[in-house]
């Protein structure tokens, strides 16, 4: 049996803006195991981003856990992230859980060269041996393939867009976190770069046994690294299943959707299809399932109640009433 | 049911708008009160200009709200009578030199090259010469025999920086994408500059109209305390220099004629500012849609 | 072939000065080098490279929002930078460009309506605002954003991205235009709509002849779109392969194309899983202030031949019927 490291139970959150309040995270319940990668699939406004940020409690001003909890196992007891104060965070981020984020470029201070970002990072969460950060930080540099005494001495803007990713993952490598949480790390970067970055994501995982959980609106990325995909949207997570259950056996019709919207360049030709339509305004749902106005299963039931998630093979979850319906016809 | 929706659109809306960030609402409010008092003020309460030697430096009371000056005569009245040409004087001279700003800086960033140059190095010469020193002495040299002479002198020299402002604000427009659509699709220059550029900076150039207002009222003021503008009429500044002039400071019953005056400066200028707060939402489509 | 091009780049070359430090002085940083190209009435030319590369320059040199250095660009058979005025009016009407971000492509005071009836008045093909009104309708109805009475008074931020694309579609409709610049259209779209603006630029090439200069940094994207078509990879501002799409994907021959195939993430994880990526010598591309002698790609490339790649720029070679390549490897085949 594989041990659990984070388990998020029943969570929301919410944003106030202007108009009134984004349900962006609703009812999402999910395990992570010690050593796993878990991809986190969806489009914006999917909530994907949001659930990332609650589980190391980095959400906007705006932005609000309203219920659920977020219990974290480690060091042989467990702790609930979203009832942590300040001190607790600071004790808790980058040494339990670290988070690459999305902008490589404005993760980063322009005016403040690599190594004091480095050290300003370890300083505040307590660490104030100058020399030791320093050796760290040069093995953990060397480590992302990366020449050390070069790049701590440069500005942000003196290194190329994967270069700078890989100063991320360096950093957040720094306190030995136990779960690496990473917001479409290949975003943006040019095709040869996203290689090079996967190939290092593997070499990380392999080393260090970490659990680690991507974010990101691109399918090939959980293709490349995940062990389990969780499906989210409008909020919620929709499917959750084996990355060989998401792509050759889905059972919600996104998923489905999903992966016949991409094209393959060296696979054959594959029969593509797009999904109708435009995602939910967040802030007046509709009752009822809310893939539904863009689904082509969509029965009169489908709008009645919002289906939960159902297990429809070992460890693999759909929340869709015709699920046994759905065959994905490859 | 044409004529309801333009209705709503040009007073309702901005109203729902204003009334949602509580500042800007109160310096609207503020303002609103300061204006009605100093333009419709008048019609129903008259300058006192009737010398009372009995009620010198009387303190606030029911009959004279804010008291009475050297010669006892109602401050109140002078307030309300004495805002209309500082209003005037600072809201002409603000568009003129914003009408001058925008037109130079957007043509110099939109023109490029030469022009650009060019426009540049006059604004950059205008706007080392000190202002206020030189306008002492232009106001010493022309002969202000009215409002509309004194709005032009200011309006003249406050360009510059808003110029300046303007220009990188166009240049950064100028790269978006809907301009180079605009220039593939041959929509001419006048088209991209008035309406492709400038509705995106209205709330822009609207707040810096009310800021060169501001600005416009302290040179104003500042000009006639000195004695420098042989203005006659009756305004705000006036009082503070005839206070001033009569030895008010030294009286301490003279405190409300010398207050007064200051305090409406100081009241007019902070809810002008404070109201510009709410234009951001009035200009901008996003939140006027009011969804 | 010739004279059936709407399209031609001859030896186009665009570089830019900047400005490095206070006492640097300027340096040329060339974007495009040498580049000649000719696109055919009615193709889909499918231009795809990293970025930095010059795809979004070459597309701007073809719509004539900037001039090259040196060369010529022709629509037509016509140099566009010694056009007279009316020719040049002509051009500029018929060759139109779609942008990549369509959050900054329409500009967000104006509703839909007036976004497209500003070229349909300035042009004179509508008169007054009712017909205008019919026409803007049939364009929206044309970009599948129906019924268009609902979209026709909105205001850029009340749609979706999808929706914001279609609009900056049915703008480079407007005045019916031969030739397309599709700059990234897709890429900052969700995915699961990305297909549907394909199709609907697959759909309206059909409908109106249009040619397409498809630019793009995904080979998916443009094999899918571009299969009957052609793709020239490009590579720090030179193009170094072009062939039909399916000989490209299925027989690359430059090493550049060949390491971006096996690099490729997809959305298949056993196909994905199993890929060899070609081992680069280098990972840093060079900067283009700062271009390497000789085949750009030779700093990085495993199959280089020492003293000829670091020397000379490799001719194009053509070592299967209309692929050409641009590396030594193919020289004499």
């Amino acid at each position: 049996m594989v041990k659990e490291i984070l388990n998020i139970e029943n969570l929301f959150v919410e944003y106030s803006n202007i108009r009134g309040k984004v349900k962006a995270v609703r009812g999402v319940n999910l395990k992570l195991y010690k050593g796993e990668n878990l991809a986190l699939i969806g489009e914006s406004g999917s909530g994907k981003t949001t659930l990332g940020t609650a589980i190391i409690r980095l959400l906007p001003s705006s932005g609000y856990i309203k219920e659920g909890r977020i219990v974290y196992k480690g060091n042989g007891n467990e702790y609930d992230i979203s009832k942590f104060n300040e001190k607790d965070l600071r004790q808790f981020r980058w040494k339990e859980i670290a988070m690459v984020f999305q902008s490589a470029l404005n993760s980063f201070n322009p005016v403040l060269k690599v190594w004091d970002q480095i050290y300003d990072t370890a300083k505040a969460h307590g660490i104030n041996n100058r020399s030791f950060v320093r050796e760290r930080a040069i093995s953990l540099l060397r480590y992302v393939q990366l020449d050390p005494e070069r790049v701590i001495n440069s500005y942000p803007h003196e290194l190329s867009g994967g270069m700078r990713q890989r100063v991320l993952i360096a950093m957040s490598l720094l306190l030995e976190p136990k779960i690496l949480i990473l917001d479409e790390p290949t975003t943006a970067l040019d095709i040869l770069t996203q290689r090079n970055i996967i190939e290092l994501l593997r070499i990380i995982k392999a080393d260090m046994g970490l659990s680690m959980i991507f974010i990101s609106h691109d399918l090939s990325l959980a293709a490349e690294l995940a062990d389990r995909v969780a499906v989210m949207y409008a909020g919620a997570i929709v499917e959750l299943g084996s990355v060989e259950d998401i792509f050759y056996r889905p059972k919600h019709p996104y998923t489905l959707g999903l992966i016949k919207a991409v094209p393959t360049v060296t696979a054959g030709f594959r029969e593509l299809y797009s999904i109708p339509g435009s995602p939910p305004d967040l802030i007046n749902l509709s009752p009822g399932c809310k893939f539904s106005p863009r689904c082509e299963y969509k029965i009169s039931a489908c709008e009645k109640d919002e289906p939960t998630l159902v297990e429809v093979g070992p460890d693999h979850f759909v929340a869709c009433i015709r699920h046994k319906e759905i065959n994905n016809g490859r | 049911m044409k004529t309801r929706e333009i209705l709503r659109r040009i007073f309702w809306e901005p109203l729902v708008i204003i009334s949602r960030d509580k500042a800007g609402l109160i310096g609207f409010i503020f303002l609103l009160f300061i204006l009605l008092l100093s333009f419709i003020g008048p019609y129903f309460i008259k300058l006192d200009t009737e010398v009372k030697l009995d009620r010198i430096y009387q303190f606030p009371s029911r009959e004279h709200i804010l008291g009475t000056d050297n010669q006892g005569r109602d401050i109140f009245s002078q307030i309300v009578n004495g805002g209309r040409d500082v209003i005037i004087v600072a809201f002409l001279a603000a568009l003129i030199s914003t009408l001058i700003a925008v037109s130079l800086g957007s043509l110099s960033a939109y023109a490029g090259g030469f022009t650009d140059t060019v426009i540049m190095f006059i604004t950059e010469i205008i706007l080392t010469i000190p202002q206020f020193p030189l306008l002492a002495v232009l106001a010493a040299f022309v002969r202000l025999t009215n409002t509309t002479m004194l709005a032009f002198i200011i309006g003249f020299l406050g360009w510059p920086a808003l110029a300046r402002a303007i220009r990188s604000q166009v240049l950064s427009i100028k790269e978006r994408d809907y301009i180079e659509a605009a220039r593939v699709l041959d929509l001419g220059r006048a088209h991209i500059i008035f309406s492709e550029i400038l509705p995106n900076m209205l709330s822009y150039i609207v707040i810096s109209l009310i800021m060169a207002m501001t600005g416009a009222v302290y040179s104003q003021v500042g000009l006639i305390i000195l004695g420098l503008v042989p203005f006659y009429g009756h305004n705000w500044g006036l009082m503070i220099q005839l206070a001033w002039t009569r030895g008010a400071i030294f009286y301490k019953g003279s405190i409300f004629y010398i207050l007064s005056p200051i305090i409406a400066i100081a009241l007019f200028q902070w809810s002008a500012v404070t109201f510009t707060r709410s234009l951001e939402g009035i200009f901008n489509p996003r939140l006027r849609a009011g969804e | 072939m010739e004279d059936r091009a709407i399209i031609q780049l001859d030896h186009v070359s665009k570089s830019f000065t900047v400005r490095s430090g206070i006492f640097g002085g300027r340096k040329h940083m060339q974007v495009i080098g040498d580049l000649s190209l000719s696109i055919g009435k009615g193709e889909v030319l499918c231009l795809v490279g990293e970025s930095g590369c010059g795809k979004t320059t070459t597309g701007k040199l073809i719509v004539g929002l900037i001039r090259p250095t040196s060369g010529r660009i022709l629509f037509e058979g016509k140099d566009i930078w010694s056009m007279h005025n009316e020719e040049f009016k002509n051009y500029r009407k018929a060759v139109q460009i779609i942008h990549q971000d369509p959050y900054s492509s329409l500009n967000p005071v104006h509703r839909v309506y007036n976004i497209l009836s500003a070229p349909l008045f300035r042009h004179g093909i509508v008169k007054n605002r009712s017909e205008a009104e019919e026409k803007v309708l049939e364009l929206l109805d044309r970009v599948d954003l129906t019924p268009p009475r609902d979209f026709i008074y909105k205001y850029p931020h009340q749609l979706s991205g999808g929706q914001r694309q279609r609009v900056a579609i049915a703008r480079s409709l407007t005045l019916n235009p031969k030739f397309i610049v599709a700059d990234e259209a897709v890429s900052m779209l969700d995915v699961s709509i990305r297909l549907s603006i394909i199709e609907l630029l697959r759909r309206l090439k059909e409908e109106m002849n249009v040619t397409f200069l498809f630019i793009t940094h995904d080979l998916a994207m443009a094999k899918y779109f571009g299969w009957e078509g052609r793709i020239a990879v490009m590579y720090l501002g030179r193009i170094v392969e072009i062939g039909p799409t399916p000989r490209v994907i299925e027989n690359p021959l430059h090493p550049y194309t060949k390491a971006l195939l096996m690099a490729i993430p997809e959305a298949d994880p056993q196909v994905t899983r199993n890929k060899k990526p070609m081992q680069l010598r280098s990972l840093d591309i060079p900067s283009l202030l700062n271009l390497p002698p000789g085949c750009s790609f030779n700093p990085r490339c495993p199959f280089w031949i020492e003293g000829t790649c670091d020397r000379e720029v490799p001719d194009m070679y053509e070592p299967e019927k209309n692929h050409y390549v641009s590396c030594f490897l193919f020289k004499g085949k």
